[in-house]
């Protein structure tokens, strides 16, 4: 019988690191991404997502999680941040960051919610508000490395104007017949608006969604009572509860009693 | 590194509700629930739940929701941690401690200094028994006084408030004991295998 050395190498800490704020791109009213200089960068996971920690004069400290909405191919990090009124570390970030502020991060985190072109099966993704900073990281890494893996996004924005990455979204299905992009906007359309206009439902999801039998690997991200109800939907659809992965923020919106 | 950078114009907006002798290093306290699970909200009926305890692969014993709302009911008020940086204070919970549950399989001590708790959904989290006994854990199905909701683990979950929450594996249905630690599900994705908030165990190697 082999015995093997428990704890031969103590695992290595996952350290704090310093980033500059190289770029600040304005996404929505409510919503920017910074890019982020950070030279002793190991690489990431498309889904993976940093922790960053601001220090006030005093001392004080304060963390926050963000997604990684660049690509493992992009050389500056990015991430993309919501406001959060009663937040501490988001109107910060949003009010008062400039290109060339320093602040602490440590990455990547978490081996789950990830998805590379090596995965197989379709790419199912579903995202609300600024949940789609972490799905955007594995269309980009697709779009980058050219791969044709059959993909869908259904994203729930509140406005037309609430959509983030549009444009950017936009081109990259137009030029990729096997992306496919479904947006609804739930509280204000524009005229003419072709798209869905209500919350991501069963039927939607229904009629959208690649099927079970395709075996197709499905991220959620986005607001709690969205991921609750997508992730719901989806299992009575018949998709095996491990195809389905998800990240959920914010109020819970009356699920705690 | 060598300094820490100061965050010009940062202060702070949520120290006055932070007390510093109950908020562990890098947390907040929140008045809301928030939840954070890997997949979908398992819907498991309480008619179609139970709790097997198993030790070296045999079966020690079975509870029906029945048979398991007949054992000794503890009530606690305690503080929580989660790993995502929020904390909440005083929450109420009720259920079966492990020094309960051992009783009632007629074992004085822990069998075995591990266990891992599986769970609907296929989440697992493993522990030592030394930081379930002595009342320090429990399986609760009450959230002030109220059935859990599926969302935040019921209809049963682990309670083990001295650690990071996700040590409180929700959907519970299989306490395996085990001589030896083996990682669960955040373990084996690098999180730290203990997660003592007091010492900010987050990650592997913290």
């Amino acid at each position: 019988m082999t015995v093997i050395e428990a704890s031969a190498t103590p695992p290595r800490r996952l350290a704090w690191q310093l980033a500059e704020v190289r770029e600040i791109a304005v996404e929505t009213p409510r919503v920017k991404s910074l890019l982020l200089h950070v030279p002793a960068w190991q690489g990431h996971l498309p889904g993976q997502h940093v922790d960053i920690r601001l220090t006030a004069e005093d001392g004080y400290q304060a963390q926050h999680s963000y997604s990684i909405a660049s690509p493992p191919e992009d050389e500056l990090l990015a991430l993309t941040v919501e406001l959060v009124d009663d937040g501490e570390v988001s109107p910060y970030l949003i009010d008062n960051v400039r290109a060339g502020d320093q602040f602490e991060l440590r990455g990547p985190i978490g081996g789950y919610f990830v998805w590379t072109i090596a995965t197989e099966g379709p790419l199912c993704l579903i995202a609300g508000g600024s949940g789609i900073a972490p799905l955007a990281a594995m269309l980009r890494h697709r779009a980058r490395r050219k791969d044709r893996t059959p993909a869908l996004l259904v994203y729930s924005s509140r406005t037309l104007e609430d959509i983030i990455y549009r444009e950017e979204l936009e081109t990259m299905a137009q030029r990729d017949s096997n992306l496919r992009l479904v947006n609804t906007l739930t509280r204000k359309q524009p005229e003419g608006w072709t798209g869905y206009r209500r919350r991501i439902d069963k039927a939607m999801l229904a009629e959208v969604a690649f099927p079970p039998e395709q075996d197709p690997k499905i991220f959620i991200c986005g607001p709690t009572p969205l991921v609750e109800d997508a992730s719901r939907f989806l299992v009575e659809l018949g998709h095996p509860f491990p195809t389905i992965k998800t990240e959920r923020f914010g109020p819970t919106g009356g699920l705690a009693s | 590194m060598d300094s820490t950078p100061i965050s010009r114009g940062f202060t702070s907006r949520r120290q006055e509700l932070t007390s510093k002798n109950r908020t562990p290093p890098g947390q907040y306290v929140t008045a809301d629930f928030p939840v954070l699970s890997a997949g979908p909200t398992p819907q498991t009926k309480v008619e179609d739940w139970t709790l097997a305890l198993q030790l070296g692969g045999s079966l020690l014993r079975k509870w029906s929701w029945a048979e398991f709302e007949a054992l000794p009911q503890t009530t606690i008020k305690t503080d929580i941690h989660c790993v995502t940086k929020w904390s909440k204070l005083d929450t109420t919970w009720r259920g079966v401690t492990f020094d309960d549950l051992l009783k009632a399989v007629g074992l004085a001590a822990p069998p075995a200094p591990y266990v891992m708790a599986h769970c609907d959904g296929g989440y697992s989290t493993n522990l030592p028994l030394a930081d379930l006994v002595d009342g320090k854990g429990m399986i609760v199905t009450r959230y002030e006084d109220l059935p859990i909701p599926p969302a935040h683990g019921g209809p049963a979950r682990l309670l083990v408030p001295h650690l990071y929450f996700w040590k409180s594996g929700k959907w519970v249905r299989r306490l395996r004991f085990m001589e030896e630690d083996e990682h669960g599900f955040w373990e084996s994705l690098g999180y730290h295998n203990y997660g003592n908030p007091w010492k900010e165990q987050r990650y592997d190697g913290d």
